[in-house]
């Protein structure tokens, strides 16, 4: 392979990669943006993983596949929602118990699934697998270059992208969305211009776990290619979380902020060893340590627009006093 | 007036919060193009009382009428349908917010309509400003054009002019009376009496939750009207210990105190207390007194200038060392319990605050501070259920009580407190200007940074006047008026006037 | 106006405040309720609950050994929350106890690999000290960030795990790395690396690790009750702007408070390397930093309530891996388990909290 072959191939692996974090992080940005702070994602992906992947097995459908993913990560948005928006309970501790929750609903049916198997192992179904294949734009992606890097991807992949413009001109562009950020920002405030605060929470915490669960399916379906196995999630929903803070609750640097991340995590299969020689550790290492510099950086100075919503974490009860 | 139309009837509304009666069954009537004054001390339920309109409470007895129909009014945007319009007294704007989208916040599409309304009330505002850029009364015409942008055909207004210069005033009574003549229905909570006379058409009074009556504003003199609001026949005689000043122990010179946002916050200020003395401070809330109070204490940063006790600087001094020092102070912001006391904690865990670190060793003794605490329940007669009741279930005066009794327990040589009275009763205010008065014989310096006039004119020795964070005027209260240190709060007298009355 | 609009309606309100046993009783009903729901999913699945029930149960106290290996699994989830629940007593967001853990195993294996030469006391001491240090320090960084610019916590402390676990996972693949092993693996401890087995009355040896929790639950009890630095923090907690008025250096007691609590994460560390594991895995801290932030909710902050509900949380824990040899249910049953049960509790907050109140209206 030559040096610009080898480019191409590492920047098509980092998009591959980011694609799920991307998933993650818009719906996590959803989420906090009505003011909550679930620490549930990678819990939600997981239940979009194991759905997804489920619902492949037995219906051979990618688009019945991928809906039940969404639906899956909404149920566990939802039982998250009506924990801390209904009954106002801690959003870091329902956050967390819908991590282990949806941890362990995933291994527990992906193990069962296992084991009631014929064969010990179960395939996906042929028409999911290519279904989620890259697609073949013909001409497009016959161009040189940017033919495999821009037109060669997952459906899933075009979705991500479609999802984070549609949440930014949603978000920012839209009465919808202003009341939204009101709702994040100041319950009060937006409650007394009769913004209804716990159905704007509920809808956009359940979209957004519904987006998270798409992650899920990605992994399940198109990185792991249908081959469970536990903990196939392994911690992106936690790269996410850090993703929300990298992109500063934007949609369109999330896109950004996912490639970054991406590129870090399939860096260290593409940097000859010859050239920079350090421990793969280190690789995944880097974009914690990348959040947490900008965790750093932002709290000391950044534009109040860039912050966390201000109402994140904070239940609202109308009648506080 | 009385065949206008009732634009809102009140019956029987009750609300409780946990065991504190904050309504107890109020009837109030409002009709359409008056304007209604609701005084009341602070605490006595008048804006519990708005905020059943407004959809923020849910009674918990008794109905409402709106033009004669009886509604539910189970949220905000319900009240908005209805058109009732409040302006609270804490902005409920959203800081990362221009003024544009605040408004522009929860109605359905986007309009005109901000732009439309400021030219038409000819208000001076910049609605593409961010709100955390804005100074308070820029806030507060954001909040009036967010209601009338609604269409609010009801308006309440909770304390609109707490943090307004006298100009500002003015010209919101103006818009007042313009909305009054529009047929508007307009309620504004006070409890200052000369807005009262200046603006509504008739006065309704609570008193501890109570609806103690109204009247029509023309035949009510303000002797009435002070009784009604406090309860009982109350000689407004509070005693001036006499003074025997010694020397200055506290010595503000040319303080200098920046807000958060680099904004001035105090400037130029200076002044001294002498040992003997109660200084009052007087000034629109917001005027700078919490930076007064925080910066003597150690708890903001000066910018300039030096404070100076007995003639050594204690400024960049650490609060525990200027405690240490003998500078004591209670401090009781809108929250009352928000600095000073642990609401969670008992009152023996409450008086350890200072003096626990005195304790040798790395264990905490109890015995001395519940000791301490039997002894100040029965001298200063707090009624609390028991030691270990937590602070925050005493009722206000209480809690002023044990703040203030733990302060005078340090024998302090500077006593600084802030709104002692605030929410408290004539008798349980009388008791504190006694532990005040007090500690002037003893030879203690004495700030007293207050709001009402009358109590400052006749408890103070001396009064300071804050305006915009300068001092405008430092007064001998025994030649002042209340309408001269009201010019003076008004900022009128230019910066090098030195005014004695 | 709909007719439904003329009678009161309910709504939400907020107590006053509610007797001690109610608010145990409520929290006993969410349990029993999470347990039935648990059973509803078992018996869906085709098994009685009332027998894998009673399997957990025995699998997990039925025997000796069984206690054992409970036991075992309490002692570092026990510790772990009492150090998480002292920062929360002070309202810092210390989801960190993974990375703390961790940052303590690694310093403690260094001595053991390093080290072995020394008299196993003194190795043994200095590993823990090492492993306190090491973990204190490392929970230091988000307290000075926290004090100094405001740095979120919760989500600093979050990343902090990641950063030291694919330390644990560099060191295992690189520097120290088994060179006998086909694996990327750590060597096994030398002998005099492995803590000392205690008798524990009526169950047998078990690491020193149960006195070490003892002693813990008791000092943390005294510490917070009855002394200066315990009244500080909880002053912070309560009332920060209190606290600086009164004088306190809030600054020095959130990163004192926060030095122990990652401390005690830290020994937690140590004494996994050097006690069950024998080895540094990646897996030395598996969970248990977010697990304690769940226990250290349920139990209300209160040291005997860390003890019972980590106890509680193990016998869950080890019922659900004898489940699965017997039933054939995958263990991972006992993370659905736990979770459906702080679902039910979290969700029972809210009648201890609020009521909900029917309104009577008035005539005109």
């Amino acid at each position: 392979m030559t040096f610009a072959d080898q480019l191409i191939a590492f920047l098509y692996a980092a998009v591959l990669a980011s694609v799920p974090l991307l998933y993650g992080t818009l719906g996590e940005i959803l989420i906090e943006k009505s003011g909550n702070l679930n620490l549930g994602v990678e819990g939600m992906m997981y239940l979009g993983a194991i759905t997804g992947f489920l619902a492949s097995y037995l219906f051979g459908s990618p688009l019945i596949a991928l809906a039940f993913s969404f639906l899956a990560g909404m149920a566990g948005a939802a039982i998250y929602a009506f924990i801390t928006v209904t009954l106002k309970a801690n959003q870091n501790v329902t956050g967390l118990t819908l991590t282990m929750f949806g941890t362990g609903v995933a291994n527990f049916v992906g193990e069962v699934l296992k084991s009631t198997a014929p064969a010990g192992a179960v395939f996906m179904n042929e028409a999911v697998k290519a279904w989620l294949l890259p697609l073949n734009l013909g001409p497009l992606t016959q161009l040189p270059v940017v033919g495999k890097l821009l037109f060669n991807h997952s459906i899933l992949t075009y979705l991500a992208i479609v999802t984070a413009v549609t949440l930014h001109l949603y978000l920012n562009h839209s009465s919808l969305g202003l009341n939204l950020r009101a709702v994040g920002e100041n319950p009060a405030a937006a409650d007394a211009m009769g913004v209804n605060v716990s159905r704007y929470k509920y809808i956009h915490i359940l979209l957004g776990g519904g987006i998270c669960g798409l992650g899920g399916a990605y992994i399940s379906l198109v990185t792991a290619l249908g081959n469970w196995q536990p903990d196939i999630v392994g911690g992106q929903g936690w790269i996410a979380m850090a993703l929300v803070i990298f992109s500063s609750w934007s949609p369109l640097r999330a896109i950004l902020g996912a490639l970054v991340f991406g590129t870090l995590n399939v860096l260290h299969l593409y940097v000859p060893r010859d050239v920079v020689n350090i421990p793969g550790a280190f690789y995944s290492m880097l974009p914690f340590v990348v959040t947490a510099l900008v965790l750093i950086f932002s709290s000391i100075r950044m534009k109040r627009e860039h912050q966390q919503p201000a109402g994140c974490g904070v239940n609202y009860f109308r009648e506080e006093r | 007036m009385t065949d206008t139309p009732l634009a809102i009837s009140l019956r029987g509304l009750t609300k409780t919060f946990g065991k504190v009666v904050a309504n107890d069954h109020i009837d109030l009537d409002v009709r359409t193009g008056e304007i209604l004054a609701l005084l009341g001390e602070n605490g006595s339920g008048k804006t519990t009382l708005m905020n059943m309109l407004s959809g923020t409470y849910q009674p918990d007895e008794g109905s409402i009428w709106i033009r004669g129909r009886r509604v539910n009014i189970r949220s905000p945007r319900e009240a908005i349908d209805l058109g009732i319009g409040m302006i609270h007294q804490h902005f409920k704007l959203v800081d990362v917010f221009t003024a544009r989208e605040n408004i522009l916040l929860g109605q359905k599409g986007r309009s005109a309509a901000p732009d439309e309304i400021v030219g038409r009330l000819q208000l001076s505002i910049d609605l593409n400003k961010k709100v955390y850029n804005m100074s308070v009364s820029e806030k507060q015409t954001v909040e009036i054009i967010k209601v009338i942008s609604r269409g609010a055909d009801i308006l309440i207004l909770d304390e609109p002019t707490a943090v307004l210069t006298p100009q500002e005033i003015d010209a919101l009574f103006d818009l007042l009376r313009l909305m009054k003549q529009e047929g508007k229905a307009i309620v504004i909570i006070t409890h200052k009496l000369e807005e009262v006379m200046a603006i509504s058409d008739r006065v309704a009074v609570l008193h501890r939750g109570r609806n103690v009556g109204s009247v029509q504003t023309a035949d009510a003199d303000r002797f009435l009207l002070t009784e009604m609001m406090v309860g009982r026949q109350v000689g407004l005689s509070i005693q001036r210990a006499p003074m025997q000043a010694g020397n200055t122990i506290l010595d503000i010179h040319q303080l200098k105190v920046l807000g958060p946002e680099g904004q001035p916050e105090l400037q130029k200020v200076s002044f001294t207390l002498r040992a003997g003395e109660i200084l009052g401070v007087a000034g629109v809330a917001g005027s700078g007194q919490r930076a007064l109070c925080e910066s003597i204490a150690g708890l903001q940063e000066i910018a300039g200038g030096s404070i100076l006790l007995d003639g050594k600087r204690i400024d960049g001094l650490s609060p525990r060392e200027i405690i240490k020092r003998g500078i004591s102070m209670a401090f009781i912001p809108e929250d009352r319990l928000g600095m000073g006391l642990v609401g969670s904690m008992d009152i023996p865990d409450n008086l350890l605050l200072k003096t626990y670190r005195d304790q040798p060793g790395v264990l905490l003794r109890r015995k001395a501070a519940r000791e301490e605490a039997q002894e100040m329940i029965d001298r200063l007669d707090i009624a609390t259920p028991g030691l270990s009741t937590p602070v925050r279930k005493l009722s206000g005066g209480n809690v002023q009580k044990v703040l203030l009794g733990r302060e005078i327990n340090l024998s302090p040589r500077v006593l600084i407190t802030a709104y002692p009275v605030r929410g408290l009763d004539i008798g349980a205010s009388m008791t504190i200007y006694d532990m005040l008065n007090e500690q002037k014989q003893k030879g203690v310096g004495v700030l007293f940074i207050g709001e009402d006039l009358d109590v400052l004119l006749s408890l103070c020795d001396r009064i300071v006047v804050l305006s915009g964070g300068k001092v405008t005027a430092i007064v001998d209260s025994k030649f002042a008026t209340k309408a001269l240190l009201g010019m003076k709060m008004t900022g009128l007298a230019t910066d090098k006037e030195d005014a004695y009355a | 106006m709909p007719d439904k609009r003329m009678h009161g309606g309910f709504h939400v309100v907020q107590r006053g405040e509610l007797p001690q046993l109610k608010t145990w009783l409520y929290r006993l009903l969410a349990v029993l309720g999470a347990l039935t729901t648990g059973g509803l999913f078992l018996l869906m699945l085709g098994f009685s609950p009332f027998s894998v029930y009673g399997t957990m149960l025995r699998g997990s106290l039925g025997s000796a050994g069984m206690q054992k290996e409970t036991i075992k699994l309490m002692i570092p989830l026990c510790l772990t929350t009492l150090g998480v629940a002292l920062a929360f007593k002070m309202r810092f967001w210390n989801i960190g106890g993974e990375g703390q853990i961790s940052a303590g195993a690694i310093a403690a294996s260094y001595f053991a690999y390093f080290h072995s030469d020394w008299p196993s006391w003194l190795l043994l001491t200095v590993m823990a000290l090492a492993a306190i240090l090491a973990g204190g320090l490392w929970g230091l960084i988000p307290a000075w960030f926290k004090t100094r610019f405001g740095t979120n916590e919760t989500l600093f402390t979050l990343m902090l795990n990641y950063i030291v676990l694919y330390l644990i996972t560099y060191l295992r693949e690189g520097p120290w790395r088994n060179p006998e092993g086909g694996f990327a693996m750590t060597p096994r401890f030398p002998k005099q690396a492995r803590l000392p087995e205690v008798m524990f009355p009526g169950v047998g040896n078990i690491h020193i690790g149960w006195i070490v929790m003892f002693v813990a639950v008791a000092a943390m009890f005294v510490y917070l009750r009855h002394t200066k630095q315990g009244y500080e923090l909880t002053v912070v907690g309560e009332n920060e702007r209190t606290a600086r008025y009164a004088g306190m250096p809030v600054g020095r007691i959130v990163m004192r408070t926060m030095f122990i609590s990652a401390g005690l994460c830290g020994l937690v560390g140590m004494m996994q390397v050097s006690g069950p594991d024998r080895q540094l895995t990646d897996a030395v801290a598996n969970g248990r930093g977010f697990e304690a932030v769940s226990v250290a909710w349920l139990s209300r902050l209160s040291p005997i309530g860390i003890m019972v509900v980590s106890f509680l949380f193990s016998v869950l824990e080890k019922g659900c891996s004898m489940m699965q040899t017997e039933f054939r249910i995958p263990a991972s049953m006992s993370d659905i388990l736990q979770s459906i049960i702080l679902f039910f509790v979290l969700g029972s907050e809210f009648f201890i909290q609020y009521r909900i109140v029917r309104r009577k209206e008035a005539r005109l």
